[in-house]
């Protein structure tokens, strides 16, 4: 009932968790900062889906939005500056069980991360990695990241931002074997809540990249985003984000796009003018990476003996 | 350069009551008649004078050399035969057997020609008929450099002999060559010594190019001047009997013709040939059959040397593998129980992975290949995390590239074993080629404060059993454990007692029983800096893991008590490791003259340059340490008894007669700084980067000098 294995399922009703069971420390975010409304969402989402906590690892690299984990109360790992998907693939690679959760920033993923964030991608290992993206580096106090906007004033770029910023969206749309790739702004809570619940349940790498408010270091980035409504287009589809007409209604713009066209995904990536909101390409079917790694698992102690023997047998005279 | 013409210019010089003298070495087959070297004294006390002088007198000895070579060959046939060239009539009886205790033979030829397989089949036949062998590849830096070019030499060497072989000795007693260009590199790393019978492909010497003919002819001059046994012999004319391109296939040819000259065993030979070409069908066995025929045939129509390398004692007891350390390694995770390793590829370290993604399935293990070397460690460190205690496997390189995340598992004390096979130089540097240059980084390489166990394993047996021993090391202590091998045992290949399965090596599944929430996920121990550690799947033990300070609870934490906790825990791990340590055995004497400490893959070529000197009458003995982090105890107690205490590494130390160093100013080599510090002794060192391994032949000659040194110095004061 639970969406869990058969034989869980008499332990899972021993015990109900509601989002207190997920809630760690106290957030340490700033007022008014955009990490706030994704935790809850996260906690709504482990609650809503009944996950075990001590089955439910959130990994993270490094800056504002890694310190995430510590607001769990799951497993967690805190770990380096842009690593957090090498780690959260190590995790899952010989523990099919658990279930992973990656916190990353701009910075982290797309920067210091960039290329372990192609790798991953292309892995498509099941877990779920949300991108809190606010143009800027906020824990090192407001240096250029790869998505801050041009002209924008940064203390590495006093007079102005000269390089026209990095779509996460086309970058992540050509990187072959991608699963689950879909865009949110934190501030539209109903939507975020049904992309992160979609991107939990899919099986495979789920990428969101959440526009995110930093109301100290970059309140332009989403402000200009907040303020223009007719900048997004809500993607709709049988096969994508189902949200309801409310929902719909605070969207100017909606199209229908089936998640299964990469091509017309990847045009609605490049439409810098008009940011795509939901689902933009969803393949179920990609290799799963966690599934070849898993090979093996189970084999008891008597096979292996048995096993180094043949190896050893190779080279034998 | 030569390793003992490092210590500095004294080549062909020895010292002997404040006058210098020369000395040249006599060939092994002439000491009976000769002794082991002719010496001559050159009347003065200036090392500049004697530099100058002893050319000369090198030159005339070399001649009375020659000369008694003629005369032994012309007096006594029987002992050093000759082969008749091809062009020559053939022999019309053949000479008797001649029985060595060892030899060491060296097969080079372009890259693709099959020298590699050759030597590799012909240790692995020398093994099974009960010889100790060790194989050394002879690898260019390119996949396929260009023909006949001196650094292109591929091939193998294989010293095999009436004893257990922990080395790959000094000079090559014979070599067969597929041209003549490849030699050069050979003899400019020293692998030849005037006496070398070296069996060449003549097909050179009717090059259609005459620039092809004309080196051809000069490298042979060449070679026999330079003291060389060169036979010309038409191997490629033999083999186009046979097969159209003998490029695929000269290689079997020679086998047969070593096989007649070392009498090895037809069928086994033939076995092995089997063997190889199993996966390729009898369409390919079958021909190669041939050529092994062939070429035995022809060297017993035409190749005089006949030698006879009895089993050594011992031998054919147990049941025997033939491994090279890094398929040791390879066996060795499998072995140790560990489930994962995430590598990226580097040389010489990715044969080890290349090994494991073939058999590991064998024992339920995986290998990822990262997308870079740092995000193979990540990966371990996330499968160690998990409860999947992992390795990764690399090069001093990537070593320095996962710096930040061996941080990160010392600071989370996450259990993790990493593998570095050493190889040259700092930054690309030598990269197929061997040094011990990673002891410091590895020790110390790391942000602040970072202990964690480092060992290194000395032979290729041990590059086995360490793997398994740093598993449980890291589980038990939570820590990262490096251990340390090299290009030389990378590469080298042997024969070793078949390891026995035991049950205890593997790791149990990890735990996923319920955790009592009341201990916290830092539970130190004030004595010791142990705690247990929840693992993900444990209902109760859910706890953040982080890099940053943090306290017993994993909460992060920058105040000053807390963080000089945690670093005091991380340390004391070690005490209790070094206290559970023992002092290291001394090969020899426990006391004496000269203490040779040494660590990693150079203790049998140490140990058998030790042997020799003891031989001679000179008091040294040896300390080899396989724990360098923490040091192994008691260390302090052996050095004192003896006069000097000097290490020997390939690594780099500045020469002490090197312009502006001063016994103050002088780098020292890696162990020497690290016992100095941990000592605080007068630890001296001989060290140097040759980019191949240290041989028994010149480190003899540095204890011998150093030796020299110390009388010199007690003359004086005295």
């Amino acid at each position: 009932m639970f969406g869990l294995k058969g034989d869980w399922s008499l332990d899972v009703k021993e015990r109900y968790f509601t989002i207190d069971n997920y809630c760690g420390a106290q957030p340490r975010w700033c007022t008014g900062c955009g990490d706030l409304g994704i935790l809850t969402a996260i906690h709504r989402t482990c609650r809503d889906a009944q996950v075990l906590p001590e089955k439910t690892v959130a990994v993270s690299g490094i800056g504002c939005s890694s310190r995430l984990p510590h607001y769990m109360k799951t497993y967690g790992f805190h770990g380096l500056h842009g690593r957090a998907l090498p780690i959260a693939c190590g995790v899952k690679s010989r523990r099919p069980d658990l279930d992973i959760w990656v916190a990353t920033g701009d910075g982290d993923c797309f920067s210091i991360g960039g290329c372990h964030w192609i790798h991953a991608l292309r892995y498509n290992m099941d877990m779920t990695v949300l991108v809190f993206d606010n143009g800027i580096y906020g824990l090192t106090k407001k240096q250029t990241s790869p998505t801050t906007p041009l002209e924008f004033l940064t203390n590495t770029h006093p007079d102005g931002v000269q390089l026209p910023p990095l779509n996460p969206l086309t970058v992540t749309l050509g990187v072959n074997n991608i699963s689950f790739v879909a865009q949110i702004v934190d501030w539209n809570v109903p939507l975020m809540n049904a992309v992160i619940k979609a991107a939990h349940d899919h099986k495979g790498t789920s990428f969101v990249r959440i526009i995110q408010r930093c109301p100290v270091y970059s309140e332009e980035f989403s402000k200009s985003i907040q303020d223009d409504p007719s900048r997004l287009l809500l993607l709709t589809h049988e096969n994508g984000i189902q949200v309801d007409d409310a929902v719909k209604r605070m969207f100017q713009n909606t199209q229908e796009h089936d998640p299964s066209n990469i091509h017309e995904a990847r045009m609605l990536a490049e439409d810098a003018s008009l940011l795509p909101m939901g689902l933009l390409y969803h393949n179920p079917d990609a290799v799963r990476y966690d599934e070849l790694s898993a090979v093996g698992l189970g084999m008891s102690v008597e096979e292996k003996m048995a096993g180094l023997n043949t190896a050893l047998d190779h080279f034998a005279i | 350069m030569t390793q003992a013409e490092n210590v500095s210019d004294t080549k062909y010089l020895f010292k002997r009551d404040e006058t210098w003298w020369v000395k040249v070495a006599v060939p092994r087959t002439l000491r009976e008649e000769l002794g082991y070297d002719l010496r001559r004294s050159l009347h003065t006390h200036d090392l500049e004078q004697a530099r100058e002088a002893r050319w000369a007198v090198v030159e005339e000895l070399r001649a009375e050399i020659e000369k008694a070579r003629q005369e032994e060959s012309e007096v006594s046939a029987d002992k050093e035969s000759k082969v008749v060239d091809i062009k020559a009539a053939p022999p019309e009886t053949k000479k008797g057997l001649q029985r060595i205790d060892e030899h060491i033979v060296e097969i080079v030829s372009d890259s693709g020609e099959g020298a590699q397989k050759c030597g590799q089949s012909f240790g692995a036949i020398s093994g099974k008929m009960g010889n100790g062998v060790w194989t050394v590849e002879i690898i260019p830096a390119e996949i396929q450099p260009p023909p006949r070019q001196p650094d292109g030499a591929s091939g193998n060497r294989i010293r095999f002999g009436s004893k257990y072989m922990t080395n790959m000795g000094n000079e090559a007693d014979l070599v067969v060559a597929f041209n003549e260009q490849v030699l050069y590199s050979r003899i400019a790393n020293s692998a030849y010594k005037p006496g070398t019978i070296v069996l060449l492909e003549n097909m050179w010497a009717d090059d259609p190019f005459e620039a092809i003919r004309e080196q051809y002819r000069v490298a042979v001059e060449q070679f026999r001047e330079m003291g060389l046994i060169v036979h010309e012999l038409p191997m490629q004319q033999e083999c186009l009997k046979l097969v159209a391109d003998p490029r695929k296939g000269k290689n079997m040819f020679v086998l047969g013709i070593l096989c007649h000259i070392y009498s090895r065993d037809t069928e086994k030979a033939l076995d092995e040939i089997s063997r190889i070409f199993a996966k390729k069908g009898e369409a390919v066995i079958k021909p190669n059959h041939d050529l092994f025929n062939a070429g035995y045939d022809f060297a017993r129509e035409n190749v005089e040397y006949r030698f006879e390398v009895p089993p050594y004692e011992g031998a054919g007891d147990k049941p025997t593998v033939v491994v090279n350390g890094n398929t040791a390694v390879g066996l060795g995770v499998m072995a140790s129980g560990m489930e994962m390793v995430a590598m990226y590829p580097i040389t010489p370290a990715t044969s080890a992975s290349h090994y494991l993604a073939s058999d590991y399935h064998l024992t339920g293990g995986f290998v990822h290949q990262a997308e870079d070397e740092i995000a193979a460690i990540g990966f371990a460190i996330g499968a160690s995390y998990a409860g999947k205690t992992a390795c990764t496997i690399t090069s001093g390189p990537g070593v320095a590239l996962k710096t930040e995340m061996i941080g990160l598992a010392i600071m989370a004390e996450l259990p993790l074993v990493i593998v570095d096979v050493q190889r040259g130089s700092p930054s690309t540097g030598l990269p197929t080629k061997v040094e011990q240059g990673d002891l410091l980084s590895s020790v110390f390489g790391a942000p602040g404060d970072s202990p964690k166990i480092v060992i290194a394993a000395a032979t290729i047996t041990e590059c086995f059993d360490f793997v398994i021993m740093a598993r449980k090391l890291a589980e038990d202590f939570r820590t990262v454990v490096l251990l340390l091998t090299d290009a030389n045992l990378a590469t080298g290949v042997q024969p070793i007692d078949r390891p026995e399965v035991n049950e205890d090596w593997f790791s149990a599944p990890p735990d996923q029983s319920v955790w009592d929430k009341n201990i916290p996920p830092y539970d130190w121990d004030e004595k010791t800096g142990l705690s247990e550690r929840p693992i993900p799947g444990m209902r109760g033990g859910e706890y953040v893991l982080t890099g940053l300070a943090h306290n017993r609870h994993a909460k992060i934490a920058y105040d000053s008590a807390t963080n000089q906790e945690g670093a005091d825990m991380r340390s004391r791990k070690l005490a209790v490791v070094a206290a559970s340590l023992k002092p290291p055995e001394i090969h020899g004497a426990a006391e004496g003259d000269l203490l040779i400490v040494s660590w990693g893959s150079t203790m049998g070529a140490i140990q058998e340059a030790v042997d020799q000197a003891i031989a001679k009458g000179h008091e040294v003995s040896s300390v080899h340490l396989r724990f360098l982090s923490p040091l192994e105890p008691g260390l302090k107690k052996i050095f004192s008894a003896f006069k000097r205490v000097m290490t020997v590494e390939i690594n780099y130390s500045d020469d002490p007669d090197a312009p502006l160093v001063t016994d103050e100013n002088r780098r020292r080599a890696q162990l020497a700084q690290l016992l100095r510090g941990h000592t605080l002794m007068d630890i001296d060192c001989w060290s140097a980067v040759p980019g191949h391994p240290l041989q028994p032949g010149p480190i003899e000659k540095v204890i011998i000098a150093r030796l020299e040194e110390l009388k010199e110095e007690a003359s004086c004061s005295a």
